[in-house]
């Protein structure tokens, strides 16, 4: 436990900073910029204090703090991190500043922009740092308001669409899951309690825990999202400002899978491992099925928004197969799709601010009138297909890995997958930048400047190093991984005794 | 101006409040008539407010004390207390929003304020009735003052015929009422609710239950059945909803909100009273009906809501839709559905209030703006009311750090402690349902630009005071509940 609640402190902070922008006047955009970048900057930095602190060779929560809030329900303010959630903190607070960097071009009511953009933060960082379940909820349907004005007000052509799908699919999944939350709470008997790490001794019934689990997958295979329940994700994605699309891609589509690893696997495990085959195998449609449509995107911000769904779905395969590679190739692989999808987000943000169109058609030859953001955008592609050396290929091949051990012949439509990843990725790379320039449009367009640089850079470092040295991700993330595997193979059925029903008296 | 109040003997405490509001406005009336025209917005309100506020001061006297009064046709009871105290709460904001109201639509006063005290008075009897006759006087008399209520806006063709409307039908649900009583009355020969303790032997209804052989109870069953239908009129529960959309649609903006918080509270107030406490022992036979009326309200108040393009119409829906939320609560049958049910309808009153307050601002005079789209871009022109808006939609929608996520909280809760996950389900995909349409309201207001150049809004000091406070009431409740929810488990019935 630690004496400054440093945790707490990162959470919170953008939250403020939000608060304190509210009183800067609406005209003047630099300082609402400046103030934004500053305030994710500092969060950025506080969390690294938090990466500093954290040991790694603790498997059990870290750094929390527990307040009481409601005593009569047994709600806390708990938060706490392991291995998983510290990495995923860490990619919220390193992707924000970038995402600020990247809404420039936001001029038209900045103000309000830039306060749901850091409203969204603090829910962020707070779904994967609360360890009491009310929490835990409040924070993952909070971050759908400040998403949901973000993709309405800011977003494209068909945003209105988009938004209300992206914003009606994720509450009822997630009101599913606070039925399952309040049978819980029921069924766990004792003194009234939110708190997780209580809530996980709670024997429950194989028929209860199927019930439960599904409440709480319905939840987050929406988020994740899982085929067939993918399909708020492209429209969500590509009508987004560029901001917007980072965030979704990098960071609220790991909420799904964060809250898989949390809540479904460690309080259903024998529910888990039954329905285990039925998520691989929505995993592997995913995989295959999101890669053969993202090679047929003629708009490049759907592209990658299919792109995400294969990805997403190496990571609820590597989940799922019940070996510590797989996992731990998850959790990396959520780390990694979430700088790699970052940069081509960002990187068709650029394209699109230059020259206002994100058809595939539209383009051309670019790399001559552009080479470095070319190159840059070589680098992110390379790094999302999974070429040894970059970050992708590390998580990719844990999670082959994994699967080959458990279920073997899986891996065959799955490895599949990496190279219908190639086809789609280097497929529209080479429609965009090779060849010669068709429009005359293109031939005038400004390379990239210091501030989109100085937003590439940092991503690209990340990209290079986790593929040439995983080892300090992959330490930290190992404990966790570990007793996420535990308790999904360790069988535990219990007697019923769990059942709520019978009503009153 | 509230000398002519007298403090009552403690064996009135249960009717002190209704006594204190009677006063207050028969000398409003009085006061109007001779005083005359000078400073009437400023002295008639001051008497409303200060009658509301001794009501709600006698409902905090007498708070903690349990007797059957007057001859045992009035309980004073932790039940009836709270739910007077918030009555008196609602009646207050009606009368403040009411005066900004009445100034711009340049309507008659006097009788407004003392119709809406008449209507307080008559919700607070309809809480604290202990006799079957108690209900159906106290249910006429804040009927009898609604229906001039809704029609207040005399000129108005929509205010005349939703008057009537709601006129017809409301009589209609106060025959079936009759009937119930009439039934109660052939089956256990008493139209008391409770045995007296200590008098002559008399056996209410709740004693003529806990003596009786089970297969005497038919007719008494059949008794709850039309008192539960006259009393799902008055809370706007589907099928006998009909009357909803027009009635709030016709009426004027307070009163609306008036009807959607203090209305419903009052008639959830005696379905309570009578469901949980009176035939509490025929809880298997009336569940299967309330279990049907509950399910039916949710999904059909959200689907309809989906299509309307009035956003007074749409509130009226997501009215009807709350009525069914506030029905799980009582299927549980158990202390927390009561209390649950009890902070839903406090909560979801202060949240619609506020809702409406709203509405009666950006509808400007005579209410001719009240269309989804003439919301448009309202928070480019008025970011504060927008916001406040959103606040009260995102409560209604029950996002979580409102209190209308609470409320959802505890009645969903009873439910599944008793076993009703069934339904609870039911009702988060109806409320799935209900996001949308709150949501599209978003839309307009925040992501299609105004239509055209409209006089700028010009909100009345007081209808922002009732908005401020609504609001800070909403996101309040939503993060420190519990003292509500303490107050709320307090409210135990006499038995």
């Amino acid at each position: 436990m630690n004496d400054t609640p440093i945790l707490d402190l990162v959470i919170f902070l953008p939250l403020l900073g939000a608060l304190a922008i509210g009183f800067i006047p609406r005209e003047r955009i630099d300082t609402l910029r400046y103030a934004a970048l500053g305030v994710t900057i500092v969060t950025f930095v506080f969390s690294l204090a938090i990466l500093a602190g954290f040991d790694a060779s603790d498997e059990g929560f870290q750094m929390g703090s527990s307040v009481s809030w409601i005593p009569d329900w047994g709600i806390g303010y708990t938060t706490g991190i392991d291995g998983v959630s510290l990495w995923m903190i860490l990619l919220t607070t390193f992707l924000m500043p970038l995402g600020v960097l990247a809404s420039w071009s936001i001029t038209t009511r900045a103000k309000p922009y830039f306060i749901f953009l850091l409203a969204l933060e603090t829910g962020m960082l707070g779904v994967f740092s609360a360890l009491d379940m009310f929490l835990f909820y409040l924070f993952w349907e909070v971050t759908l308001v400040p998403m949901y004005f973000l993709i309405g007000m800011w977003g494209y052509g068909n945003r209105i669409y988009a938004a209300m799908k992206f914003f009606l699919f994720t509450l009822v999944g997630s009101l599913l899951m606070l039925v399952g939350i309040i049978y819980l709470y029921f069924a766990a008997g004792g003194d009234p309690t939110f708190d997780y790490r209580e809530l996980l001794g709670t024997p429950l019934a194989l028929e209860t825990q199927r019930l439960l689990f599904l409440a709480f997958f319905a939840s987050f295979a929406v988020k994740v999202p899982l085929v067939p329940l993918h399909t708020w994700l492209p429209d969500a994605h590509t009508e987004a400002p560029t901001a917007g699309s980072v965030m979704l891609a990098g960071v609220l589509l790991k909420m799904g899978a964060y809250g898989l690893l949390r809540f479904c696997i460690p309080l259903f495990p024998d529910a888990s491992r039954e329905l285990a085959p039925i998520v691989i195998g929505l995993s592997i449609v995913g995989i295959v099925y999101g890669a053969l449509v993202a090679a047929m995107q003629k708009d490049l911000k759907r592209l990658i928004a299919y792109s995400s769904v294969a990805h997403l779905g190496f990571v609820t395969l590597g989940m799922f197969v019940g070996s510590l590679q797989g996992m731990s190739g998850g959790i990396l692989q959520m780390v990694s799709h979430g700088l790699s999808t970052g940069a081509l987000f960002m990187l068709v943000g650029m394209l699109y601010e230059r020259r206002h169109t994100r058809l595939i058609a539209d383009y051309g030859g670019l790399q001559k009138t552009v080479p470095v953001l070319a190159g840059l955008f070589l680098l992110a592609a390379l790094s999302s297909l999974g070429l040894p050396g970059l970050n992708g290929f590390v998580g990719e091949f844990l999670i082959l890995l994994g699967t080959f051990l458990s279920h073997r012949w899986w891996v065959v439509p799955a490895a599949f997958g990496v190279i219908l990843a190639a086809v789609y990725l280097l497929w529209a790379y080479q429609r965009v930048f090779h060849g010669e320039v068709t429009h005359e449009e293109n031939r005038v367009l400004p390379d990239v400047n210091v501030r989109e640089l100085a937003m590439l850079a940092p991503v690209m470092a990340l990209i290079v190093l986790i593929g040439v040295y995983p080892k300090p991700f992959l330490d930290r993330i190992n404990p966790a991984a570990e007793r996420l595997v535990q308790t999904f193979n360790d069988s535990s059925v219990q007697p019923d005794s769990g059942s709520l029903a019978g009503g009153d008296e | 101006m509230n000398e002519g109040f007298v403090k009552p003997e403690i064996a009135l405490g249960g009717i002190a409040p209704e006594i204190a509001l009677c006063i207050t406005a028969l000398l409003i009336l009085v006061v109007h008539a001779f005083a005359g025209d000078r400073g009437k917005n400023l002295y008639l309100p001051l008497m409303s407010t200060a009658g509301l506020v001794a009501a709600l001061a006698l409902c905090v006297m007498v708070w903690g004390d349990t007797e059957l009064q007057l001859a045992r046709m009035v309980a004073l009871d932790g039940f009836a207390t709270f739910i007077k105290a918030t009555l008196a709460v609602f009646g207050l904001l009606t009368v403040w929003l009411g005066r900004d109201y009445l100034a711009r639509e340049g309507l008659e006063e006097s009788e407004f304020y003392a119709l809406v005290l008449f209507a307080v008075a008559g919700m607070m009897l309809m809480a604290g009735s202990a006799d079957l006759m108690m209900m159906f006087i106290a249910l006429e008399t804040f009927s009898l003052a609604l229906y001039v209520l809704v029609g207040y806006r005399r000129r108005s063709l929509a205010g005349q015929e939703s008057s009537m409307k709601y006129f017809l039908l409301g009589s209609f649900s106060s025959a079936f009422f009759l009937l119930g009583i009439a039934l109660a009355y052939g089956a256990t020969g008493t139209t008391n609710l409770y045995t007296g303790t200590g008098e002559e032997e008399i056996e209410g209804i709740f004693g003529f239950l806990s003596t009786a052989p089970s297969q005497e109870t038919g007719l008494l069953v059949l008794a709850v059945g039309f008192l539960i239908v006259g009393l799902g009129f008055k809370v706007a529960a589907v099928p006998f909803h009909t009357w909803t959309p027009d009635a709030y649609q016709g009426a004027p903006s307070p009163v609306t909100g008036f009807m959607a918080a203090a209305s419903k509270l009052a008639g959830f107030a005696a379905l309570i009273r009578l469901l949980e406490s009176a035939v509490f022992q025929l809880r298997w036979d009336w569940r299967p009906l309330v279990i049907g009326i509950a399910v039916l309200t949710m999904v059909v108040g959200s689907v309809l809501a989906v299509v309307q393009e009035d956003l007074k119409r749409m509130l009226a829906y997501s009215s009807i839709a709350h009525a069914g939320f506030v029905f799980t609560g009582i299927i549980a049958a158990n202390d927390r559905g009561v209390s649950g049910s009890l902070f839903y309808l406090a909560t979801y009153g202060l949240t619609v209030l506020g809702a409406f307050a709203i509405v009666s601002v950006t509808a400007g005079r005579d209410e001719r703006r009240v269309r989804l789209s003439d919301h448009r871009g309202l928070f480019y022109e008025n970011p504060l009311l927008a916001g406040a808006l959103t606040l009260f939609l995102l409560s209604l929608a029950g996002v979580p750090i409102t209190s209308g996520f609470i409320g959802k909280l505890v009645v969903f809760g009873a439910a599944v402690e008793a076993g009703y996950e069934w339904v609870v389900v039911v009702g988060v995909l109806a409320s799935a349902i209900a996001a949308f349409f709150y949501l599209r309201v978003m839309v307009v207001m925040y992501m299609q630009e105004p239509e055209s150049p409209r006089p700028p809004l010009r909100p009345g000091p007081l209808a922002v005071g009732v908005i401020g406070l609504t609001a800070v009431a909403t996101l309040v409740f939503g993060l420190a509940w519990s003292p509500l929810i303490r107050l709320a488990e307090q409210a135990t019935f006499y038995f």
